[in-house]
């Protein structure tokens, strides 16, 4: 019997759009078009062959709609930039239970260029609308970061720990040529650059970009049927959680416990340990939240996140390479990142990694979204174990 | 000051509403099991016991956390730019602007005692809170 994890699902296409970054003549949709016929071409998949497909954003129907497709499955999980590592997660249930065959996974938005976007809009009435827009807390840079203070200050850690992050990603990220902020910077630097949000300077806060990605998954014992599968890469588990959809109704402004639950669930899935992990993907729209992570998801102790990334351990060279495109921070983030956080982990899984690192058998890839709201954690690995 | 900026009251959150209009902040305690909870609901957070009352508590916070915002969206540049994290005495934390204060990090120490103040949006009436040692709660930024 097939089972969701295991290695019993595999992606056996994975594709971003041709271009990132500033894509003002081509509308959203069109966006997760192109980075669907990537995809499908990537996996050696007909169109006719996909009978599932999820998405975030527009409606599952729109898409499939616009790509000519008629899935007998359709999942439209929207939990802002993690809802497509939920979708793995459903999509592997689906295809082990036997509800699709063949799921297309896609992203695409204009979150840069706003071509061909849907209005984003909170309600007065909605809690957003009663309890934050009030305050001026609109924009992400000025909502998701309000706990970020609290956490440093109770470890002891301040700013400079945030520019650690940064300095560490630029250093893969100028070896990724896709990557929108390619220079190396130094603490100070990032420091020095423009307030955005106290305290978070400009270089703290993601890029803001067009773009799209897509995923093709299968039954690991049909993915000889495909090209793609040659390349397959495998989901051995993963997890999924959620918390308070306002910023100020965390359980604990220090800790993110969705963050917890989702990955202790990869992990019992998966059936591996912290040790055999090999590479992070860790969501990073703002500095603080791969430091959440690294201590949340249980990489490092409490209070040891600073330390752990200044020294240099997530680094090129390190035991632990973390955000090896240069993530949201550097590489590309539309809106919704945690498409292209799946991307980079099969990619460097794949060996076709533009910041490659030797010998990567598994990698971890941990996503937040809607703020502190929704976390989602995946296991993938280059052979079924 | 822009219109979207302005809360709407839904029939749960209404006595939370009219209190700001009067100046007092009133948030919902649970019968059942004693503790305090926000944001309004018909029933317990905590013990989801429907045994819950309405009741107007210290106006006592401390900070907990915060961002200034140097880069205000259209329409909300006459806020505070302090948007925070603020823990009442009761024990729920809620998201406001601190007032009364120049907007500095010299000036916004965690943990720092804050007292309730309100002001329009609007409208409506918005509790915000300003540093317990500035004077008293009437008056404005």
């Amino acid at each position: 019997m097939t089972s969701m994890h295991g290695g019993d699902i595999a992606v056996i296409g994975a594709a971003e759009t041709d271009e990132l970054g500033v894509l003002p003549d081509i509308s959203m949709i069109e966006l997760h078009a192109q980075a669907a016929l990537n995809a499908l071409r990537d996996a050696g998949v007909a169109p006719a062959d996909v009978d599932g497909l999820a998405t975030a954003g527009p409606l599952g129907i729109e898409v499939a709609h616009h790509l000519g497709l008629t899935p007998r499955w359709v999942d439209g999980t929207s939990v802002g930039g993690s809802s497509f590592l939920l979708h793995v997660r459903h999509a592997a249930a689906a295809i082990a239970a036997g509800a699709a065959d063949v799921v297309l996974i896609t992203h695409g938005e204009s979150g840069r260029s706003g071509t061909g976007a849907r209005a984003y809009a909170r309600g007065p009435a909605s809690l957003t609308g009663q309890f934050e827009v009030p305050y001026g807390a609109l924009a992400p840079y000025s909502t998701f970061t309000v706990p970020a203070l609290r956490f440093l200050h109770d470890r002891g850690m301040d700013a400079t720990d945030l520019a650690e992050v940064v300095v560490a990603q630029r250093e893969w990220s100028s070896r990724t040529p896709r990557a929108m902020r390619r220079e190396l910077v130094t603490a100070d630097q990032v420091l020095a650059a423009p307030m955005v949000a106290y305290p978070f300077t400009k270089d703290m806060c993601c890029v803001v970009t067009d773009g799209g990605g897509a995923l093709v998954l299968t039954r690991s014992d049909r993915a000889a049927d495909f090209a793609g599968g040659e390349r397959a890469i495998y989901l051995l588990g993963s997890g999924e959680s959620n918390e308070a959809t306002l910023v100020s109704q965390m359980e604990e402004t220090t800790r993110f416990r969705a963050f917890q639950r989702s990955s202790a669930e990869a992990f019992a899935t998966s059936g591996l340990t912290h040790a055999d992990i090999d590479h992070l993907m860790f969501y990073d729209a703002f500095a603080h939240l791969p430091l959440y992570m690294l201590e949340d998801v249980g990489f490092v102790g409490h209070g040891e996140s600073g330390a752990f990334v200044r020294e240099g351990h997530t680094r090129p060279g390190g035991r632990l390479p973390m955000n090896t495109n240069g993530g949201g921070l550097a590489y590309t983030h539309t809106g919704m990142y945690g498409m292209f956080a799946i991307q980079e982990a099969i990619r460097q899984l794949r060996g076709e990694a533009a910041a490659q690192v030797p010998g990567l058998t598994t990698s971890f890839v941990q996503g937040v979204g809607m703020f502190f709201a929704a976390s989602a954690s995946l296991v993938l690995a280059n052979r079924r174990p | 000051m822009s219109d979207f900026l302005t809360p709407k009251a839904t029939p749960e959150t209404a006595p939370f509403w009219a209190g700001a209009a009067e100046g007092v902040l009133r948030i919902q305690q649970c019968d059942a099991c004693g503790r305090h909870y926000f944001y309004p609901r018909r029933f317990c957070r905590y013990c989801h016991s429907t045994d819950v009352r309405w009741t107007t508590v210290s106006g006592r916070a401390r900070l907990d956390s915060y961002t200034i915002n140097h880069r205000p969206l259209r329409g909300t540049e006459s806020l505070s730019p302090v948007i925070a994290l603020v823990q009442l005495e009761e024990g729920p934390r809620m998201l406001t602007n601190i007032v009364g204060v120049e907007p500095d990090p010299a000036n916004l120490v965690l943990d720092m005692p804050l007292t309730v103040d309100f002001e329009p949006r609007g409208d409506m009436t918005v509790p915000v809170f300003r540093p317990a040692s500035t004077g008293s709660a009437e008056g404005t930024r």
